[in-house]
């Protein structure tokens, strides 16, 4: 890991640490996040994850681009991945049906594999939350097994139900809220992903694990799901 | 506690304060007044705090009734205001007695107007802020992100400490100066004729714009270098889609995202296009951030001079 530090607004510079997305990546990207929001201290206004960088918004008033320069070099400096810094484990439960994930159909006959094989193929493994953005608390998760991996939606849903879950390329999420979007859709969980009134806002971190659990409709509504069928609501 | 009964608004009337900030990491939007300059005066001339909640008026529609008799402020855009139909002139303060109306109806100068209320009005801080973000639905009046609507009252209990606006701060929304660009980003894998065609033709602001980004319509820009990984989009970037055509990302913009950048407009290079309207003319100048940090200070260092 050889991380650049660039230019990207008169009160940001972002820290790129690696050039391709791996799961490898997280423990140093965990690592470094935890030093920069130690040294930066209150002068760090906001910490923007991705996949292979970390956007460093700072207080200008408190800092010039030097001084912020030199404040990464030192979070930086003789970093290593940290396992304490590990992240939360969720399982989310999920209705996998054609009524809520619509292109459960189309990812069957892209695979080869039956529709059975498709849930269980998404659910048997357990993912890497990368990023969150789009909207709030929605988490970029992978890898998808490859088989399952397919491209976006030529033309984006107006509207995709909250609790959604898709597929696009190699990833997967949930939608937190009712919002447009292009994934293909291929369940429902009835988990509460972005809620104000929790601590940390978002039931998701950059860090954590997720696993999806398999459940059926009753279960789905008992949890609090909402199974209004997709089409429905187009 | 003074009220005010908004008797018309419109999507585009929203509660603004200077942002939503420490919650990126989870792709919660930045928000706030899309021209913090102006916001920040309206402010300034009650003796509030430069960042208290304030009604962001873009392109008029907007008419509140005082219940009581109270001293406002308005700063930014000239959309016609008139109190009881009499005008009244933008960057300053002035007393409206109870009963009487204060409406802004369509843009003269300039297209977002900010009214302040002493103390900054009335509203739960959600995540820290009550700027209005529609989509992300939060902040606002209630906090759910709603816009102002018809029939809402807008409250606030400071008392006011009014001064006058220094005349030589006022912005000049018909300066043709270029906006200030701060290099960055991914502009070294732009084409170097599209370096050039950046910095040297005219750019037309695009209808397509709202609080999220502003399109730019000019010679396409050429990108050259490889697909990106989504990452980290600062206020401002100035970002090249596939298609060539730049976009300014404001205030409500995704929190991430991978189209390659030239950099990102300075903070006052970003007020004065909050103030322009689809098809005004604009140009763009390359500058180094820090000489863009330096003015910026330097115009902060100002603005809260007592």
């Amino acid at each position: 890991m050889n991380p650049r530090v660039e230019v990207v607004a008169v009160d940001c510079l972002m820290v790129r640490l690696f050039d391709e997305i791996a799961e490898a990546n997280m423990p140093w990207m965990l690592a470094a996040s935890e030093r920069l929001r130690a040294v930066f201290a209150e002068r760090l206004i906001d910490l923007v994850p991705s996949y292979t960088t970390l956007m460093v918004h700072y207080d200008l008033l408190a800092l010039s681009p030097i001084q912020a320069r030199e404040l990464i070099g030192e979070a930086l400096n003789n970093l290593s991945p940290d396992a304490r810094t590990a992240g939360q484990c969720h399982v989310l439960p999920v209705w996998y049906d054609p009524s809520v994930g619509p292109e459960l159909a189309l990812l069957s006959r892209r695979s080869g594999l039956t529709v059975e094989q498709v849930i269980r193929c998404h659910s048997e493994r357990e993912y890497q939350v990368f990023a969150l953005g789009f909207a709030p608390g929605f988490a970029f998760m992978g890898l998808v097994d490859e088989q399952l991996a397919a491209p976006r939606l030529d033309t984006p849903r107006k509207r995709v139900a909250a609790g959604s879950v898709g597929i696009a390329e190699r990833q997967t999420a949930a939608y937190p809220v009712v919002s447009p979007g292009g994934w293909n859709l291929i369940g429902r969980t009835p988990a509460r992903l972005f809620d104000r009134e929790r601590d940390g806002y978002s039931l998701m971190q950059p860090g954590d694990t997720v696993r999806f659990a398999a459940v059926d409709r009753a279960e789905f509504i008992a949890l609090g799901g909402d199974d209004t069928p997709m089409e429905a609501q187009a | 506690m003074s009220r005010l009964l908004i008797e018309a608004s419109t999507p585009l009337c929203l509660l603004q304060d200077a942002g939503r900030f420490g919650v990126r990491h989870l792709g919660v939007t930045q928000g706030g007044a899309a021209d913090w300059l102006s916001m920040s005066w309206a402010n300034w001339m009650l003796g509030n705090t430069l960042d208290a909640a304030v009604v962001e008026i873009t392109l008029g529609g907007f008419t509140v009734l005082a219940e009581e008799d109270c001293v406002l402020s308005l700063a930014g855009a000239d959309l016609g205001a008139r109190i009881d139909g009499q005008p009244v002139a933008s960057w300053r303060f002035f007393s409206l007695r109870k009963g009487q109306v204060l409406s802004l109806t369509q843009p003269v100068l300039g297209a977002r107007a900010y009214l302040a209320a002493p103390g900054g009005f009335d509203a739960p801080a959600v995540l820290g802020s009550r700027a209005t973000v529609v989509r992300e639905e939060l902040g606002g009046l209630d906090g759910q992100g709603r816009a102002l609507v018809r029939g809402e009252h807008l409250s606030y209990g400071g008392a006011a400490t009014p001064r006058p606006m220094p005349q030589a701060r006022i912005p000049d929304f018909q300066q043709q100066a270029p906006l200030d660009l701060i290099l960055g980003a991914q502009n070294g894998a732009f084409s170097g004729r599209s370096l050039f065609d950046a910095f040297n033709t005219a750019w037309t602001l695009d209808s397509r714009a709202d609080r999220m980004g502003i399109r730019l319509l000019g010679t396409p820009l050429e990108y050259q270098g490889l697909a990106m990984i989504s990452e980290g989009i600062p206020l401002g970037a100035v970002q090249v889609p596939p298609d060539g055509q730049p976009i300014v990302l404001l205030n409500d913009r995704q929190t991430i995202g991978g189209y390659p950048r030239l950099g990102a407009l300075t903070p006052l290079a970003l007020a004065r296009l909050a103030q322009c309207l689809p098809g005004t003319q604009v140009r763009l100048m390359p500058v180094v951030q820090e000489v863009a940090h330096r003015q910026q200070v330097e115009c902060l260092r100002k603005l809260s001079e007592r």
